[in-house]
């Protein structure tokens, strides 16, 4: 009995020790123009299987079997082309396949090669200028510079949401999150919103600091109105901003800043959750990720550029630097998705592939 | 009453010139009123409809076969029926109809489940597919698709149904467990036909517009490629200056593929009638045979097979028939002659109408407007679905002969309606029997061209091809109002300019007329069932209805949306200037088009320049001409959309 019971125990401690300690190790290969992207300002990254696309300042890459394809607009396409070369964000519809993708002049359609391309001018799409896109069954959400715009595939019809009918204050949207039952607004300056798919009603979540820059009351709310990503996921909301990144479950927030987690900044330009514990976080000063208990930040190291990989507990400390060979091509993240175990990331200069090492990264104890 | 209308117009005309010259709006809208009354009364008095009109002819229930499916083992013949809403079962041998089946709504596509115990109809203007069990010969189910399901395809294992919808131009994904449909593939303009292709593993998918491309640019369509495996679209193969495609064949080795397709010359004026300058008859060839895509013409130096419409493939690849929907005869094809001349050839030589006579074997004659055709399993038979006929052609697949004609029972009596539809469709009119009506009005709608029809130079006078639906009370036709009624719409018109060929008898120019005048609305889906309106649609209906900007000015009346836009048909029927002219135009005076399904018939403007329903304002209304809209927010200018969408 009391052997069963030492066996037990013993099991339990190694398991939650493992669960805890070990983080996931990359290596890295990193694509350029000189490898054939289209542009180094890498926007936006979507993985769709063995393909992936890169949404760049010039241009839409589509990276398969090893070859690199660009899509750009052509004036003097017999058919419609992509809507401006500055591709801001992609989104996958895994029911059909196709491809969305916002841009600086519009939103594209890529669907087995053909673009069809919503703009302004020839659709209900709020403005050109599209920051963010997710798709949700039919609908396919977008987030534009004047607003939120959902597009029914089926039916070809436009709704439009911003100042005059939701809690939307700003104008300026810059990320969404669509699933079944809710959809997620970050407004840049505006907060988060959300959308019951069931109700359709809105719903505004703001910064109880109200737009002051200060933290006074953490954990009580949003971090910061200036919010820039948001990724629902298991029932959990992610938001990234420029002063911080939050969590919500639903009744409580948790609240993540440079100064008592491991996130390398406060500036933040994208976050996607893995589910209700695990998060990705796409910062001006490298890659980040949270198990849930502890942090690793993957990036060339500021100033000396050379490959870094560290690892914190919860509350940043305890750093530990981990050798490693490579690093993703830049330290300003703009965009992670993920490939089974593999990671692709956005950055400011180049694409980055992380494929994922047998070998983890153990967590200094506390 | 010739001179009567040169008066009207010439009142018209003076109307609109003294509006040019700075007449107050008050005495132009005076005149107009004044004009407006006269012209009604003369139209009305020229338009007179043909008796089934006013109800005092009792209209036939015509059959209208359009497709076939034959039993695996060839004994009965399944008839789709789009006129009588059936499905006539017929034995193959005897032809004799063994019964019928009640399905939904202008039925228009068959095929039968792999076991062959059901039957998956198309209901084109029902949105459903009836779920038919043989054995029992009744509906058994009804599954909900796009909008205007056509085509019809069952996976290889019977667990997936694929239905091309025309209207919504998407491919229809169902789970026949559920009977739920759980995805739509995007697929082209009028999406209409699909193939299954040998292995089971694509399905092919035609469309019978083209799809939207920069306006006066040769027009373009595409086969949507779906894999089963997958139920993705995973190719797009282009089909370059084709507009109008129908249905395709596999052939049983997997190696080739047809498609029967128009190529329309609408970029060039129509006066080049004489040189075959209006339509090339062809097929679009693609597989292992043929390599990358290949057009080859079915037409003749002297003589033109218009519409080329169904097509298949005998199971030994020798043969290939094609029917021609407007010249009532079927094209027999030697394959190994085709595939022989396309490698020799190499470049293209879709416009080498001398090329035909490499791998034509045969013109068959058959009824009218033969569309769907079928193969015996055994390829010794084929049956042909003449639509306006009410019969089947039995042809034998050796001798390229019509063994005999199989009558589906339908009404006796062949009325002004029938004779002016087969006057609708048949190409005989036209010179060398080019093309007739139903080229561009495919279906009786439209095809989506602009068309440079006027003899006045290339470009000039560009015009937008407009829905026939529901047309009385709309006159005058033609985009400047030229043509004061239908009579003259169709006659002198089309037999001098179009066809420049015989004319039509003054009988079956009152059976064209009748005809069309016939063609009623389609079903419009964007309005609720329970007859009320969604909340965007009641604000663009004020904004429709709005007689002040919003800052309060108040709108002249002449150029608030409900002023042109006014009546049953939402048209005054007059001729107006919004300021929608290009400088190709000779005149920037337009006849108000009718509204009524608007959503179906893009694209817009007299000459087709807008694309979409949007671009009339954001881009073809700088100066709030074409009513005032630059007032209005870009959600306000979806909810005017969405209003114009439900009329």
């Amino acid at each position: 009995m009391k052997t069963t019971l030492w066996f037990g125990l013993a099991l339990l401690a190694i398991a939650s020790m493992g669960a805890a300690q070990d983080m996931p190790m990359f290596r890295w290969e990193n694509f350029t123009t000189v490898n054939g992207l289209p542009d180094n300002h890498v926007y936006s990254v979507l993985v769709d299987g063995n393909r992936i696309w890169a949404g760049t300042d010039n241009g839409l890459g589509l990276l398969e079997n090893g070859k690199w394809k660009v899509f750009r607009p052509d004036p003097q396409a017999k058919e419609q082309s992509l809507a401006h070369q500055a591709v801001l964000s992609l989104a996958l519809d895994k029911n059909t396949g196709d491809v969305w993708a916002g841009t600086m002049g519009g939103l594209s359609r890529i669907s087995a090669g053909r673009i069809d391309t919503y703009t302004q001018l020839n659709s209900g799409l709020s403005n050109d200028i599209v920051y963010g896109v997710s798709v949700q069954g039919d609908d396919v959400w977008t987030a534009t510079a004047a607003g939120a715009s959902r597009l029914n595939t089926r039916t070809g019809q436009w709704s439009l949401y911003n100042a005059f009918n939701t809690p939307m204050f700003e104008i300026w949207t810059y990320g969404v999150s669509a699933a079944a039952d809710k959809v997620y607004y970050a407004v840049w300056g505006g907060g988060l919103l959300e959308y019951d798919q069931k109700t359709e009603r809105w719903k505004d979540y703001n910064d109880p600091d109200g737009e002051t820059e200060m933290v006074l009351m953490k954990d009580q709310g949003l971090i910061h109105e200036i919010t820039t990503s948001v990724s629902y996921v298991d029932k959990i909301v992610w938001v990234a901003t420029y002063f911080g990144a939050s969590r919500y479950d639903g009744r409580y927030w948790h609240n993540f800043l440079q100064k008592d987690s491991g996130l390398p900044s406060n500036f933040l330009n994208q976050i996607k959750g893995v589910d209700a514990d695990r998060a990705w976080f796409s910062t001006d000063k490298g890659l980040a990720y949270f198990d849930g208990t502890n942090w690793a930040v993957y990036r060339p190291a500021l100033g000396a550029h050379k490959p870094e990989l560290y690892v914190t507990d919860e509350a940043g400390k305890n750093k530990k630097e981990i050798p490693v060979q490579t690093a993703p091509s830049h330290n300003y993240i703009l965009g992670v998705d993920f490939q089974g175990d593999d990671l692709w990331v956005a950055t400011g200069h180049g694409l980055s592939h992380g494929i994922r090492q047998k070998s983890s990264a153990v967590v200094a104890k506390k | 009453m010739a001179a009567s209308e040169s008066k009207l117009e010439a009142s018209i005309s003076r109307v609109c010139r003294g509006r040019e010259q700075g007449l107050s709006n008050a005495i132009f809208v005076k005149v107009l009123r004044a004009v407006a009354v006269l012209m009604l009364t003369l139209l009305a008095i020229a338009a007179k409809p043909a008796p089934h009109q006013s109800g005092a002819m009792v209209k036939e229930r015509y059959l209208s076969p359009l497709e076939i499916a034959v039993s695996p083992d060839g004994r009965l013949l399944y008839v789709v029926c789009g006129d009588s809403d059936e499905v006539r079962i017929v034995e193959a041998d005897s032809g004799k109809v063994l019964g019928n089946v009640a399905v939904g709504h202008v039925p228009r596509g068959i095929v039968l489940s792999p076991d062959a115990r059901r039957a998956y109809v198309t209901n084109a203007w029902s949105d459903t597919v009836s779920v038919i069990d043989l054995a029992a010969r009744q509906v058994i189910q009804t599954l909900h698709t796009g909008f205007e399901p056509t085509g019809v395809v069952v996976d290889r294992s019977g667990t997936t149904l694929y239905v091309a919808n025309r209207l919504s131009s998407d491919v229809s994904v169902i789970d026949l467990g559920s009977g739920q449909e759980i995805k739509r593939l995007l697929a082209g303009r009028g999406a209409s036909y699909l193939a299954l292709s040998a292995d089971g593993r694509s399905i092919y998918c035609t469309h019978i517009y083209p799809n939207a491309g920069p306006h006066r640019t040769q027009p373009n369509s595409e086969i949507t490629v779906i894999d089963t495996a997958t139920r993705r679209v995973v190719d797009r193969k282009p089909l370059h200056n084709v507009a109008g495609v129908f249905h395709a064949a596999a052939s049983a080795d997997g190696k080739l593929v047809a498609v029967a397709q128009l190529r329309p010359k609408n970029l060039i004026p129509l006066a080049h009638v004489e040189h075959g300058a209006v339509f090339g008859d062809s097929l679009t060839l693609f597989g292992e045979d043929v390599g990358d895509t290949a057009q080859i013409p079915i037409d003749e130096l002297d003589r033109y097979y218009a519409l080329p419409w169904g097509v298949v493939i005998t199971p030994d690849k020798s043969k290939m028939f094609l029917t021609t929907a407007g010249s009532q005869s079927v094209t027999a094809i030697d394959t190994g002659r085709l595939l022989k001349t396309i490698r020799a050839r190499r470049k293209s030589f879709a416009n080498d109408l001398s090329a035909s006579a490499e791998y034509v074997s045969a013109r068959i004659p058959v009824g009218h407007n033969p569309r769907g055709l079928a193969l015996s399993p055994d390829g010794r038979r084929l049956y042909v679905a003449n639509r306006l006929d009410d019969t089947l052609s039995v042809i034998d697949t050796k001798t390229e002969k019509v063994l005999s004609t199989i009558d589906l029972d339908g009404p006796r009596n062949i009325d002004a309606l029938r004779r002016g539809e087969r006057l609708f469709y048949t190409a005989e009119f036209s010179f060398q029997g080019q093309f007739g009506c139903s080229n561009c009005h495919i279906d009786a709608t439209i095809d989506g061209l602009e068309w440079d029809l006027e003899p006045d130079g290339f470009g000039k006078d560009i015009v937008d091809n407009r829905s026939l639906e529901n047309l009385a009370g709309t006159e005058p036709f033609k985009w400047n109002g030229g043509n004061p009624d239908m009579p003259t719409e169709c006659g002198p018109r089309t037999e001098k300019f179009f066809f420049r060929s015989q004319s039509f008898t003054q009988q079956q120019l009152t059976d064209v007329v009748t005809f069309v005048y016939s063609l009623p609305y389609r079903p419009n889906r964007y309005r609720l069932a329970n007859g009320e309106m969604t909340a965007a649609q009641e604000r663009g209906k004020v904004i429709f209805e709005r007689t002040t900007t919003k800052k309060g000015s108040a709108i002249a009346e002449a150029n608030q949306c409900g002023y042109c836009h006014s009546g049953p048909k939402y048209t005054n029927q007059r001729q107006i200037d919004v300021g929608t002219g290009k400088d190709t135009d000779r005149s920037p005076v337009i006849d108000v088009p009718q509204l009524p399904n608007v959503a179906y018939s893009a694209p817009y403007l007299h000459d087709g320049s807008a694309k979409s329903l949007e671009e009339i304002w954001t881009i073809y209304n700088p100066k709030d001409t074409h009513g005032v809209t630059n007032d209005l927010t870009k959600d306000e200018l979806n909810d005017l959309i969405e209003y114009l969408k439900t009329l």
